[in-house]
């Protein structure tokens, strides 16, 4: 009789305690978890435009981080820790940026922003996340000035929190004239429109070629807004060089293009990414002129195609677009920083938004655009860029992808 | 020697385009001395009326024999309707007016004008892409690169160029030159012998007399303003088969240009619209080639083309061919 009691009171109670064992088991995951919750929460944020003009751009950059998400929480990569998606719309507006980057500056939860789209948008958005301490990476921020390495000879670091995974427009001049170089031209002649960008791009290709042995034989400017550019042609084509290249935007650059080739020059005109655009060709770029453009096209990495496939495999109505793969790569990041610094925490505070920033600057991992690792200053360290040149059909081809040095 | 040469050809090009415009500005002024500020949208205008022949109006694969003169028409017929609506409905009103206000008036109506065919023309996005997504209208790494609705011109006068010597010479230049040559001097005979035209002069010396002489200055005055808007009509479509493009903003920067060589010239005087749009043209590439090193370039053009004017006003303040001007009360 006793016996039987016995076991019937025993039953429930190694029932529960294998049960409680089994709990026991998940929690040991947890490396110090102290007795907290198993579903602790991190969200990661992004800020992109994801209404109006830039939208399409603006949901690849939201749906990359997206599935990011969603593989760690699979993978467990954060062990008692789920990572959830907090997405807002800064319309590619620099001042509405700045307000929802309070708001999520504002949200405990949230550990590190991925954005923003537009430079000039970061600009804003950057300063606000740097207060709380939020770590921020771009996936597509081009603008040099963000970082403070342009700043030279006293480069300094203008937000502790700002990384991107984004190659910057200063590296296309350098790697433009390596290209120029390397197809046997020897005779430059460098036309600008004396507007930041085009006069930047200008200047850093006149260093590099004549670093590289080349000689630029007439460096001259032009007028925005100009259409007419016979008397520079002539001047250009008198100075009989290999090639000629162009820092500024195609409505000059097409017409340019034209006229030089009317006048007889036999020789490629090439511009940084302000004339890459099947605009320049249909007003008057021909066969051969070329473009740099930063970043590559996703479906030519090789590293990407587990990306894209995942991608289409998760179902999104919208495209990944140009930078998905980068927004994917910038939301690893932060998931593997975050994957430092939460061990042992309870919660996200101010100590832990500011591991998050000190793990990122240290993160090195092997993302879909390829090595992913920073620079004292918050830049990528691989830089990747696209040449891309007219072809027969009148279009732009990607004639070589490589990663500067 | 060729160098000079080469650039003495496309200074009278770039020349003769000014002239057609600047003819517009100094009749315009020598009947109501009003300047027009909108005289640069009118030719703007008639460039993209031009465009619309070519592209809505002539069936494809019209031999650019009989497209040519086809576009000219539609650019002229445009660039005059517009002028006729901004004459009667803009300036006419404000006849007696205080001088301010038809000046105000006239870049109101060049802003909208420049709207006006902006807002034709779609608007590009960044998702706009063509195939491998290259940008549509040069929208790249989120950001818009200059005038979205710059459209291509078809380029109707093809061929290699003509070698005299060691100058290369576009067919579109000799194109160029020679109608506006034609042009000019049938507006000086115009002006000269027939009646409208001497009616025109008359109306210039004294509007108030003309009329007692029963001149009608209401239609002299509308015609100043469709033979110039004529005359912009075709440098228009001069101006987009030798570039390439048409912009809605090509009308500020010819406007000034023209309306420099209108001073140059002598505000007011026909012959003098001509001589002072050749000048600055040759002045501006004679620049651009041959000024001292830290001054040269397409940058410093400009500033060498008024460095002439303000020198030339210093000793000739009516310009070359003005009269000295009694003051006009």
């Amino acid at each position: 009789m006793r016996q039987r009691r016995l076991i019937k009171l025993a039953a429930p109670v190694v029932l529960s305690a294998l049960v409680l064992a089994a709990c026991g088991d998940k929690k040991e995951e947890t490396p110090g978890g102290n007795g907290g919750g198993d579903n602790k929460v991190v969200k990661i944020g992004v800020i992109a435009p994801l209404s109006g003009d830039l939208s399409a751009l603006g949901l690849g950059i939201k749906n990359g981080v997206d599935l990011a998400i969603k593989q760690a929480n699979d993978a467990k990569k954060i062990p008692g820790w789920t990572i959830q998606l907090a997405d807002k719309d800064d319309t590619a507006t620099a001042n509405v940026g700045a307000t929802v980057a309070a708001a999520l500056a504002a949200d405990e939860a949230v550990a590190g922003v991925v954005g923003t789209l537009n430079s000039s948008v970061a600009e804003q958005v950057a300063p606000v996340l740097n207060q709380s301490k939020i770590v921020m990476v771009s996936p597509a921020n081009t603008g040099v000035k963000l970082t403070g390495r342009d700043k030279l000879p006293n480069q300094q670091r203008v937000y502790a929190n700002y990384f991107r995974v984004a190659t910057t427009d200063d590296v296309q001049g350098p790697f433009a004239a390596q290209y120029l170089l390397g197809t046997g031209a020897k005779k430059l002649a460098i036309i600008h429109d004396k507007k930041t960008y085009g006069q930047g791009l200008a200047t850093a290709v006149d260093a590099e070629f004549k670093k590289g042995g080349g000689t630029v034989v007439l460096t001259d400017t032009i007028n925005p807004g100009d259409k007419l550019f016979s008397a520079i042609v002539t001047k250009i084509v008198n100075a009989k060089p290999d090639a000629v290249y162009y820092g500024g935007e195609f409505p000059e650059a097409a017409p340019l293009s034209k006229q030089l080739h009317d006048a007889g020059f036999k020789g490629p005109l090439m511009g940084g990414d302000g004339i890459y655009s099947q605009k320049f060709i249909d007003n008057g770029g021909v066969v051969s002129d070329l473009a740099t453009s930063v970043g590559a096209p996703t479906d030519k990495l090789p590293s990407a195609q587990a990306f894209v496939e995942a991608y289409s495999k998760a179902g999104y109505k919208e495209p990944y677009e140009a930078y998905g793969a980068y927004a994917y790569d910038a939301a690893n990041v932060i998931i593997e920083a975050l994957s430092k610094a939460l061990v042992g925490k309870d919660k996200v505070d101010a100590a832990v938004r500011q591991a998050v920033i000190d793990e990122t600057q240290k993160v090195s991992i092997s993302g879909v655009t390829g090595q992913v690792a920073f620079d004292p200053f918050g830049d990528t360290t691989t830089k990747v860029l696209t040449v891309y040149g007219v072809d027969a059909s009148k279009k732009w081809v990607a004639k070589k992808t490589d990663t500067f040095k | 020697m060729t160098q000079f040469a080469q650039q003495l050809v496309n200074g009278v090009v770039i020349g003769a385009l000014y002239g057609l415009i600047a003819l517009g500005y100094t009749m315009v002024y020598g009947i109501i001395q009003l300047i027009n500020f909108a005289h640069g949208e009118v030719f703007m205008v008639g460039a993209f009326g031009g465009l619309f022949v070519w592209t809505r109006v002539i069936p494809d694969g019209t031999p650019a024999g009989i497209a040519l003169p086809l576009v000219l028409l539609g650019a002229i017929l445009t660039s005059v309707t517009v002028a006729l609506i901004m004459e009667r409905f803009a300036y006419r009103p404000l006849r007696n007016a205080p001088r301010l206000a038809p000046l105000i008036t006239a870049i109101g109506v060049s802003l909208f004008l420049q709207e006006l065919v902006r807002l034709y023309y779609p608007r590009c996005s960044a998702a706009d892409t063509v195939g491998e997504s290259i940008p549509r209208c040069g929208v790249t790494q989120g950001r818009e690169y200059g005038a979205l609705t710059d459209q291509q011109f078809p380029s109707l006068i093809s061929g290699p160029n003509i070698k005299v010597g060691g100058v290369q010479i576009p067919r579109v230049s000799i194109f160029v030159v020679v109608v506006a040559i034609l042009l000019m001097v049938a507006l000086s005979a115009f002006v000269r012998r027939s009646r409208t035209g001497k009616a025109m002069q008359a109306t210039a010396q004294d509007r108030d007399t003309a009329k007692l002489m029963g001149i009608n200055t209401d239609r002299i005055i509308v015609v100043a303003f469709v033979l110039g808007a004529a005359l912009a009509g075709v440098a228009g479509v001069m101006q987009g088969l030798q570039v390439g493009t048409v912009g809605f903003k090509m009308g500020f920067l010819a406007g000034i240009k023209a309306f420099t060589a209108a001073v140059l010239g002598g505000i007011g005087n026909i012959a003098g619209a001509v001589l002072g749009g050749f000048l600055l043209g040759i002045v501006e590439v004679m620049a651009t080639q041959y000024a001292p090193h830290p001054f040269s370039g397409g940058a410093w053009r400009d500033v060498w083309a008024f460095v002439v004017l303000i020198v030339l006003l210093v000793f000739r303040p009516s310009g070359l061919l003005g009269e000295r001007v009694v003051s006009r009360s």
